[in-house]
């Protein structure tokens, strides 16, 4: 009887101190998830839109290691014949420097394309898709592969 | 008790001969054309030009054009359906020939009934406006198309084509 009675109160004792270190764990697993949730919502589009990118590239070729942004600066500036005459390459309208605004054929101000100057660009992935329909269209003359996407988008997360 | 009229007529007649003038000002001497208000028309309309005053031509035109943005003067301007209706709905609402008639009614002088051009620089209005523009400034590094207006009106953007 005396020695249960002394386990309760042992135990009423070390209770408390037992829940300590798990409230303190999910404090800080709160706070912390908080803290991260406004960064992994800006992330967030840009990773998912890489990420469908990737699994395209890989179905395509196998061989697939991941994206590369100076392919993408090499491809932003190189000149295709596919298209139309007045826009060869994507620096046509975009200009050679991604941190640089571009200009449209009819005269319009493009804002830069790349994200350290545009932070708000490339958050919405049916605009991206959008611009990447039209643009290869005019640009190469054809639909632009899963992996050329993903090098110029690396290009410009990168700049 | 006896009202004295007159100067009440007088201030009255004061009154609305400033606010005709003002609204005049405002209007900017007859070459002022409402930018266009609605976010996605915005959006979808002035990524590559000037997003041009729904009030500078007839729904009819607005109604074409958008029906084949497949082919938008050589570029594929397409969008969704449903966007494609809302720009509609909104460009024909605001057209120079409804609910932007009393700003756009003037560019439609010379264009025969039922006629629906697909470029505003096809308006007879337009044309006789631009008449005196030479040859060279059209050429010009920082014009190169009839289809860059602020190049020249600088406050195109917002709505003025005053010279």
């Amino acid at each position: 009887m005396k020695g249960a009675l002394h386990e309760e109160i042992a135990g009423a004792r070390t209770a408390p101190q037992a829940s300590h270190p798990l409230a303190a764990r999910l404090a800080a697993g709160l706070a912390a998830g908080l803290l991260a949730w406004p960064l992994a919502a800006l992330a967030g589009p840009r990773d998912d839109l890489l990420a469908g990118y990737s699994s395209a590239a890989k179905k395509v070729d196998p061989s697939f290691i991941g994206f590369s942004a100076s392919r993408g600066d090499s491809f932003h500036r190189r000149a295709f014949a596919g298209g139309k005459a007045e826009t060869p390459a994507c620096a046509s309208c975009h200009s050679n420097d991604p941190r640089a605004a571009g200009r449209t054929p009819t005269g319009k101000r493009i804002e830069p394309m790349a994200v350290s100057i545009s932070a708000a660009r490339y958050s919405d992935p049916a605009k991206v898709d959008k611009w990447f329909r039209r643009n290869c269209q005019e640009v190469l003359g054809r639909e632009c592969s899963a992996q050329e996407k993903g090098d110029w988008l690396s290009f410009m997360f990168s700049q | 008790m006896r009202i004295a009229y007159r100067p009440i007529v007088l201030g009255l007649l004061a009154a609305g001969f400033s606010i005709l003038l003002l609204q005049r000002a405002l209007a900017g001497g007859g070459h002022y054309f409402p930018p266009v208000g609605d976010p996605l028309v915005n959006e979808e309309c002035g990524s590559c030009h000037l997003a041009y005053p729904p009030s500078m031509l007839p729904a009819a035109s607005w109604r074409r054009l958008i029906g084949d943005l497949r082919n938008h003067f050589g570029d594929d301007a397409s969008v969704d359906a449903p966007t494609a209706a809302r720009i509609t709905d909104y460009l024909t609402a605001n057209a120079a020939d409804s609910g932007g008639r009393r700003y756009g009614e003037k560019m439609l002088r010379g264009l025969a009934p039922g006629e629906a051009p697909l470029r505003i620089t096809e308006l007879p209005r337009w044309i006789r406006e631009h008449r005196k523009v030479p040859d060279r400034d059209w050429r010009h590094k920082d014009v190169r198309t009839r289809a860059n207006c602020p190049a020249c009106h600088v406050d195109a953007q917002r709505g003025y084509f005053d010279e």
